[in-house]
Parts: C-alpha cells; sequence; structure tokens
C-alpha cells in the first residue's frame, strides 16, 4: 500500500476576537491516499472552508494555524518557508474556490491567467497549452481571449478547475466547485472535476453542502460540526450505518421521493466558537445527550472499518 | 463595439461644448448691468477730470464689439468667433487678444500643475496602495500619518508656509514668478533651470496637498479589493507578491482614481489658482485672478470657456482609456 499524499494530525484554526480564541478549526486529523476522494460535509460555518485555507497555509491574521503535523507528500507545509510554499501551491495542491464567480481577475483574459499561473512556477505558457487545458473541461480555445464578465458561471467554475489541474497537482482541494451552479450544470462540472483528476490521478477534497451529490462523487466523508470532525468512513458504509447522531440528523435530513414528509431540518444552532462548554461539542442539540456528554468531549475513535466517529453512544448506534 | 462606443462618447463631449459655449454667451448677459457702463463708470469715478460724453462712447464701445445687435446675431457671431479660436480683446489690456493672452498663460500651467498633479497622483496612488499591503516593507507605515495630516490641509496653506520658509526666512527659492526677470527665455539649460527652480515650490505645494487625498484614496481601494476572490486565487496559484499587487489588487483599484484624476486634471486652474497667486505665477490661474480683479470680461470669458472645454476634454480622453483598463466597460451603458 502507497503512502498517504496529505497527513494531517491535530490541525487547529484559531481567529483571535474580542471574545477570546474563536477555534474555527479543532485539533481535526486524516490521511488523504493518492487518487482518493474525500468529501467533506457540515453546516454553514463548521469549518469547511478554514480548512480548505489552512491546509494551503492561506489563513490571514488575525487566523492562526497549528498543527501536530501537516504533511503533503511527505513534507511537512507549516515548516516550509515563503518562497517553497509559493512554488508548492498549485503545483502539488492546488484549490478550486468557494467563489468561482468572482476568482478571476476582472481585467485580465482567461489566458493571460494561466499564463501567469505558468509564469509564476517557472514554466514556459504557450496557446497550444492552454487550449488544450480548455478541451480537457470541456471549454472552446477562443475562451482563452475572453474576459471573465464574458463568460457564464459555469464556464468560469470549468476555468477555475482547468487552472487547478494545469501543473499536474497532486491534491486538488475542491470548496463548493458547483454550489452556485444549477443542477444541471451542477453534475455537468462535478463530472468533469471527477474525470480530469482521475486523468491526472490526483487524489481531492469535496466540499460541499449537498449530501446526496456527495455521496456520488466521493469515496470517503467527513462529517464536521462547529469545528470538529465528529465522523469518517467510506461514504457507503456512513449512509448506510451512520453512528454520530449529527450525521444521522444530515442524512434524516435528505427528501425522499418514496415517502412524502414534512421538511425536517436540525432543530437548534452550533455552538459559539469562542465560548465553548466543556463536553460534547453537540449535546445542545442532541436527543441522546446525558450527564456523560455535559461533563466530557467524545474523542474519535475507530467504531468500523475505516469508520470513525465521536460519539460517546457511537457502538449503540 | 469599441467603435460604438467612441461615438456615444464623442457625441456627449460634442454636446458639453455646445452647451458650454452657450453658457458661456448667455451668463453674462444675464447678469444684470452692463459691463462696458460700469468698466467706464469706475474708469471716471478713479480718474480725475472729466473723460467726456459717457453715452456717446458707450455706444460706440457697444458697437465695436458688436453688443448693439439682436441677441441671436450675437450668438451666431459669438460660434463664429469661438470656431476661430477668436475670444475677443482683453479690456483691461486692450489691443491685447484673449487668445494670445491664453496662449502665453497655458504652458506655465500645464507645465507646473499638470506634472506635479501627476508626479502626486502617481506616487500617491502607488504608496497608498502599499500603506494597505499587507507584505509591503515596513517603512511604508511611516507614511500614514503624514498622508493623513496632508489630505487635511488646503494648497494655499501649504503654499504660504512654503514660501515664508523656502522663500523669505531662508531664501532657498525665488518667492514668485516663472522664471527669472534678468533673463530673455530661450531653449537653453540656463533658462529650463531658472524655470525649474522657480516652479520647484509651487509645484510642492501642490504635490503635498494632493498626495495625501490620493494616497489615502488608494488605501480604501485596496482594502476592499484585498477581500476579493480573485485575491485570495492569485495567491493559491503561488504568484509573487508584487505581481498580485501590480496586475490583481491595483489594476483593479485603479479605475475610482482615474475618474478622480480626470477631474482634478479638468479643475486644474480653478483648483490652484491661489497656488499661482501665491506664488504669482505666470499661468491661467493668475491670469484669471488679474482678469477678475480687473473685471477683465472677456478674458474671464475666454479662460472659463477655456476650462470647461479642457475638462470635456480630458473626461472624453479618459472615456477612451477606460476600456483598456477595465474591459467591463464597453459592455455597459451608462
Ligand atoms: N476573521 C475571522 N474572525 C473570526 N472568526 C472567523 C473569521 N473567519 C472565519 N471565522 C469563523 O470560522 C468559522 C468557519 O468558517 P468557514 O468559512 O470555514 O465555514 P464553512 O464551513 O466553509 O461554511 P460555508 O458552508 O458557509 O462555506 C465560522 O464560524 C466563521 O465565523
Ligand atoms: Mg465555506
Amino acid at each position: 500500500m502507497s503512502a498517504p499524499v496529505l497527513e494531517i494530525a491535530d490541525l487547529s484554526v484559531r481567529y483571535r476576537t474580542p471574545k477570546g480564541p474563536a477555534f474555527a478549526v479543532d485539533s481535526i486529523g486524516f490521511n488523504l491516499m493518492p487518487r482518493e476522494r474525500l468529501g467533506l460535509v457540515g453546516e454553514s460555518g463548521s469549518g469547511k472552508s478554514t480548512t480548505v485555507l489552512a491546509l494551503m497555509r492561506m489563513i490571514r491574521p488575525p487566523g492562526e494555524i497549528s498543527a501536530r503535523h501537516m504533511r503533503l507528500e511527505g513534507r511537512d507545509v507549516l515548516a516550509l518557508s515563503t518562497e517553497e510554499l509559493r512554488r508548492t501551491r498549485f503545483a502539488r495542491m492546488s484549490l478550486v474556490p468557494q467563489g468561482a464567480m468572482s476568482s478571476l481577475n476582472p481585467v485580465l483574459t482567461i489566458g493571460a491567467q494561466f499564463a501567469d499561473l505558468f509564469a509564476a512556477h517557472g514554466q514556459k505558457s504557450d496557446t497550444a497549452r492552454i487550449a488544450k487545458l480548455l478541451a480537457r473541461v470541456g471549454l472552446p480555445a477562443h475562451v482563452s481571449s475572453r474576459f471573465p464578465h464574458e463568460l457564464s458561471g459555469g464556464m468560469k467554475q470549468r476555468v477555475c478547475i482547468a487552472l487547478a489541474i494545469a501543473l499536474t497537482p497532486a491534491v486538488i482541494l475542491a470548496d463548493e466547485p458547483t454550489s452556485a451552479l444549477d443542477v444541471v450544470v451542477q453534475k455537468q462540472v462535478l463530472a468533469t472535476l471527477g474525470r480530469v483528476q482521475q486523468e491526472i490521478g490526483a487524489a481531492i477534497i469535496l466540499i460541499g453542502h449537498d449530501m446526496a451529490l456527495m455521496a456520488h462523487f466521493v469515496d470517503r466523508i467527513g462529517v464536521m460540526y462547529a469545528g470538529r470532525l465528529v465522523e469518517t468512513g467510506p461514504v457507503k458504509s456512513v449512509f448506510a450505518a451512520p453512528k454520530h447522531p449529527y450525521t444521522k440528523m444530515l442524512i434524516g435530513a435528505l427528501p425522499s421521493l418514496t415517502e412524502k414528509r414534512a421538511f425536517q431540518g436540525i432543530p437548534g444552532v452550533p455552538p459559539s466558537l469562542t465560548d465553548r462548554p466543556p463536553g460534547c461539542p453537540f449535546q445542545t442539540r442532541c436527543p441522546a445527550a446525558d450527564a456523560r456528554c455535559r461533563a466530557e468531549a467524545p474523542a474519535l475513535r475507530q467504531v468500523g472499518a475505516a469508520h470513525d466517529a465521536a460519539c460517546h453512544f457511537a457502538e449503540a448506534a | 463595439m469599441y467603435l460604438d462606443y467612441v461615438i456615444r462618447r464623442f457625441s456627449i463631449t460634442l454636446l458639453v461644448f455646445v452647451l458650454a459655449v452657450s453658457i458661456n454667451f448667455a451668463l453674462p448677459r444675464l447678469t444684470p448691468g452692463d459691463p462696458v457702463e460700469q468698466q467706464l463708470n469706475q474708469l471716471i469715478s478713479t480718474s480725475s477730470g472729466s473723460i467726456g460724453d459717457v453715452k456717446a462712447i458707450v455706444e460706440s464701445y457697444r458697437a465695436r464689439f458688436g453688443l448693439d445687435q439682436p441677441v441671436w446675431r450675437q450668438y451666431l457671431d459669438y460660434w463664429g468667433m469661438v470656431l476661430r479660436l477668436d475670444l475677443g480683446f482683453s479690456l483691461a489690456n486692450y489691443p491685447e487678444r484673449v487668445g494670445e493672452s491664453i496662449a502665453a498663460a497655458m504652458p506655465w500651467t500645464l507645465g507646473l500643475l499638470g506634472m506635479a498633479t501627476l508626479l502626486s497622483f502617481a506616487v500617491g496612488t502607488l504608496m497608498g496602495g502599499m500603506l494597505a499591503w499587507p507584505r509591503a516593507p515596513r517603512w511604508i507605515g511611516w507614511f500614514a500619518a503624514p498622508f493623513l495630516v496632508l489630505s487635511a490641509i488646503p494648497y494655499f496653506l501649504i503654499g504660504v508656509v512654503l514660501l515664508f520658509v523656502g522663500a523669505i526666512v531662508y531664501r532657498i527659492f525665488p518667492a514668485g514668478g516663472g522664471f527669472p526677470f534678468d533673463m530673455t527665455p530661450g531653449f537653453d539649460g540656463a533658462t529650463i533651470l531658472g524655470i525649474a527652480w522657480h516652479a520647484t515650490l509651487p509645484a510642492l505645494s501642490i504635490i503635498l496637498a494632493q498626495i495625501g487625498a490620493w494616497a489615502i484614496g488608494m488605501r480604501g481601494m485596496i482594502v476592499s479589493v484585498l477581500g476579493e476572490d480573485y485575491i485570495m486565487l492569485a495567491e493559491a496559484k503561488g504568484l509573487s507578491q508584487r505581481r498580485i499587487f501590480l496586475w490583481y489588487a491595483v489594476r483593479n483599484a485603479l479605475l475610482p482614481q482615474l475618474t478622480k484624476l480626470a477631474l482634478t486634471l479638468g479643475h486644474l486652474v480653478s483648483g490652484a489658482i491661489l497656488v499661482e497667486v501665491i506664488f504669482s505665477y505666470p499661468g491661467m490661474g493668475y491670469r484669471l485672478y488679474q482678469a477678475i480683479q480687473s473685471k477683465d470680461f472677456f478674458v474671464i470669458q475666454g479662460i472659463v470657456l477655456i476650462l470647461s472645454m479642457s475638462i470635456a476634454l480630458t473626461m472624453f480622453i479618459l472615456d477612451l482609456l477606460y476600456p483598456l483598463i477595465d474591459p467591463r466597460i464597453t459592455n455597459k451603458r451608462s
């Protein structure tokens, strides 16, 4: 078995706020194997984007990253110098940003935005190379001479994907790459992303809200809640036998065709990131919470084959 | 598409031109009192002895300047004059022509004020941008407070202080004029040096008066651009800080600054009259000041006309440049 491309242990991101430190990401850890597809789900504000930005070491002050280790292809990302880090970005680990609509520089042509990526990494860029990349994501070559405002949302998203695979990185971080698109285009873009990811042999971390869309795409899924990874496992096993009550609720909230019922949300709100009570972060919304949950935070531990969950009652479920 | 845009912009410029000429024609005729009579009355009251039959003199003046014709006739004549670039005579320095008077003053204003404005724009914008840039060198930060203070001090105050310190207390620079008055201007090193010498203090007061505002404005623009997703992606792509700063941040933040620059250049003369007056600099501002003092009607009219035309023209030139700076512009109808 080959070594993981990404090994993360105890990654935390703290924002210093007037009310004390806010733990946007709280000691999460996972490994990513070559070519593996990992999905990260969780409600808004659970720290998904922050995790991705931390992996790119792009957290801006007043945010601070810390980790026991954060290795990309065996090299500790946190130990890289500014220049090494710059050279690593997009070459070894690339990003498809959350706001692809607004992630392209409005005053440069698409071609120029490929060219400066190549230039920054000391590579030659030519029209043929750019045309080839555009073709891979299903765009005609003339897109290269267009400005971002002349493209549709789906096209911009594809451009961002083409940029992300341009230097054949080992890891692609895709932060809700399809959230601003309509359902049909969403599926097409996701299919494109999956195809090029396989072609270049990269691993991918896909972030999304849509559990159903996610289930079709990823091999493994991680559920985040209030900055913590509360459950992770093979997508089949998590969907068939979710161990954490939050995961159960997420899956239970999925609309079903066979059975018509009132739309079910998850009652309550996530806890404050600054003022963290002792015990399990999910206790306030958990139907099964008892005295132990209020006193002691459950650690992530193995509950099945490659399946981990952070709940005192995981085995009982 | 660009041609469409140019034609649209040009017709607007043309409209502004027609309006400017018309208003310039109408305004003095709408103000109460007769300039010729006023001028003469003033002459009479200040000079001893009688001048003769005032009425007859007024009539002859009115005939000479065409003021006895019907209004539509005067209007057409005025257009004829404007198109021939003939702006009439100076009342105060008759028979000097207004056109000549403006032509003599124009290069001074363009040279001094234009250069000083462009210089402070370039330096102020760049430094203001760096003030907002997290990875900028540390020494940039020292300028933040001075820029803020400078942006709040009006031109003339800086001018007066510089004049006092640089020309009166220390006598390093001349106290006024455009060039040494014992010198016949020629195209040689001595002339250029003399001109630069005389321009230093007024130029410095304009640069200091404007640079703060440029820097503060640009700092605000960059701060808001910094939060944009395209800056984030540029950083993720591993671009150099320099590339991100100049081509991603500054390029996108520049547009409002350029609009301000066009307006400043257009208002060059009116904005800097005080500086020219303080330093008795022989430019359009000083000429306008003299004309107003001596109620030199046609000179005022001529300068105002040139001013409005220059504003329209700079706006037009800028409109042509906009699409090159921001490709989204031609598509929007404004
Ligand atoms: N500068 C900051 N200061 C304080 N807190 C911050 C700052 N930036 C982000 N946060 C907090 O970090 C938390 C995680 O945000 P993040 O963007 O990672 O959520 P997300 O899971 O990506 O949500 P979404 O699904 O809406 O994109 C949020 O609660 C947010 O309030
Ligand atoms: Mg997010």
